[in-house]
């Protein structure tokens, strides 16, 4: 064998071993103890230090993440896979809080609203926006140009052919980003959760929404009015909901005249409470209007008067003691 | 007496004359990615000539009594690269246990300057060059410090140019390309300024 073969296999081989000793000898010695999930987060991160998302690299954007500075979805390179491993990692911390997505605060697309005029310039929403406000006569209305389905890092919004954003919930990780995006600010945050949705932000009077738009509120207050739990405040002409009061009941997207409020639930008819009840009074205590009478450990029984059908009793019996009838089941 | 003249001159001329990033265009992309901020720039300064130092004096060992000891100059790159590579990283866990302040200071740099073609020039230049080894450490030690001194330059400049009136087609990289120019321009009177 050619000695510079050989030569060159132990010098390299030598150089490689000592270097790894070294380096192996380095990492036990020198550890740093630290959150473990810092190094799990970091594992789930695609590792490119680009800072993209504002921190000095991967390892101090996953220690941001488990000190709950930055958010679980923060990494716009690794998109939805990344952002759903790190909320894994991160699990029970951050799934305690109710997961928020984003929400259109604007009913009226193309089809429902009047035009003032023809936009020809930049089709974006911040040059519409600036110019003249594009094409629809409403001043608060959604502009249709897809600014936040372009700045949505997770695909999780997409322009339907009626010009409005819609928001796949599966997708959408809260991140706020579309929500900054808006220079119309008809994009909000909102609880998961949350099913009923006022879906207009316009400040008008109802006489001028009527004439722009055929979904707009019109400041009526009937919603307000109907609301079980005051859950909705008429703010300057416009109803607007408070997602940590709303029991999702329904009745205000039934009352309103303008069908501006979306009601993503089912209605329920009636509820009922069978035999079957042990008297533990969760159900009453879960009653947003103690519509719930009954002494501990007898059966309960609902006041039908006074019953808003909101079915959160039916959601807090552990006996399956509560009978739902929902009204698109006759 | 002699000798220390002669290191003395070395420095100097490393740090101006042949500086690395001006003269010998070596290690552009963090000119131009870190000097933003005069205090980012000088961090990665700081980062650059910690590493090079090192990078000197390791590789001068490995290149004398390894590889010219054996006659395989052909592994200088790839024995350079790996020992570049395992220094700075047993460098960074050695930071991070022994001081957080400076781990902090540096940060993201320490792992980024690994893969910069100054490093790698220094490493190659010193056997071409045929120094010795304090002259080795001598000679990276004033290659950082010319480093920090273009990259804080720069720094500074782009944080006037903030401010500054820049015509829309050149603002940004082009006209930070520019000014890398004219620096290097002005780095050319240095030559001549002293002969060894």
């Amino acid at each position: 064998m050619n000695p510079t073969y050989l030569y060159s296999l132990i010098s390299m081989g030598g150089i490689a071993a000592f270097l790894a000793a070294g380096l192996g000898f380095a990492s036990e010695h020198f550890k740093v103890e630290q959150d473990p999930r810092v190094g799990k987060v970091e594992d789930a991160l695609p590792g490119a230090n680009c800072g993209a998302c504002g921190y000095a690299g991967c390892e101090a954007f996953a220690e941001a993440v488990v000190n709950g500075e930055a958010p679980v979805g923060g990494c716009p390179v690794g998109g939805d896979k990344v952002a759903s491993d790190i909320a894994d990692i991160m699990g029970a911390d951050a799934g305690s809080s109710d997961k928020v997505v984003a929400e259109l605060l604007c009913g009226g697309g193309i089809k429902e609203t009047t035009k003032s005029g023809k936009y020809q310039g930049i089709e974006t929403c911040k040059a519409a926006h600036s110019v003249n406000g594009g094409e629809k006569e409403c001043q608060y209305s959604c502009l249709g140009f897809g600014d936040c389905e372009v700045v949505c890092p997770f695909d999780a919004i997409e322009m339907s052919e009626n010009g409005l954003p819609q928001i796949n919930y599966d997708k959408c990780t809260g991140c706020g980003k579309c929500v900054e995006e808006c220079p119309r600010n008809v994009l909000m945050l909102a609880p998961l959760s949350g099913q009923t949705h006022i879906r207009c932000s316009s400040h008008n009077t109802g006489k001028i929404v009527r004439k722009t738009c055929e979904v707009g509120c019109i400041g009526c207050s009937l919603c307000a009015k109907v609301c079980p739990v005051d859950a909705i405040e008429m703010k300057d002409n416009l109803a607007v909901i408070d997602y940590e009061k709303c029991v999702n009941c329904g009745k205000c997207a039934e009352k309103c005249p303008t069908g501006t409020i979306e009601f993503q639930g089912r209605w329920i008819e009636k509820v009922e409470i069978n035999d079957k009840c042990v008297g533990c009074t969760l159900c009453a205590k879960a009653c947003p209007v103690d519509c719930i009478d009954g002494e501990v450990k007898k059966l309960h029984e609902i006041d039908q008067e006074r019953c808003i059908q909101c079915g959160l009793c039916y959601e807090a019996c552990n006996v399956d003691a509560v009978d739902i009838f929902y009204k698109d089941e006759n | 007496m002699e000798e220390f003249t002669q290191i003395l001159l070395l420095f100097i001329s490393t740090v101006l004359i042949n500086n690395f990033i001006l003269v010998r265009f070596l290690g552009i992309c963090p000119f131009l990615g870190v000097s933003k901020q005069v205090e980012t720039a000088f961090s990665m300064g700081l980062a650059t000539t910690f590493v090079m130092t090192l990078t000197a004096a390791a590789t001068w060992l490995i290149n004398t009594f390894i590889l010219e000891a054996f006659n395989l100059p052909f592994l200088q790159y790839v024995s350079f690269i790996i020992v570049i590579a395992s220094l700075v990283q047993f460098v960074e866990m050695f930071i991070k246990k022994t001081s957080p302040v400076l781990y902090k200071a540096l940060g993201i740099f320490l792992p980024l300057i690994t893969t910069n073609c100054a490093i790698m020039g220094l490493a190659l230049l010193i056997p071409l060059n045929g120094y010795s080894f304090i002259a080795s450490v001598v000679f990276g030690f004033g290659a950082g410090v010319g480093f920090t001194l273009a990259i804080v330059l720069m720094a500074g400049l782009r944080e006037k140019l903030e401010f500054g009136d820049v015509p829309g087609v050149l603002k940004g990289v082009p006209v930070t390309l520019i000014i890398a120019g004219i620096m290097a321009m002005a780095f050319m009177g240095f030559s001549g300024l002293i002969s060894m």
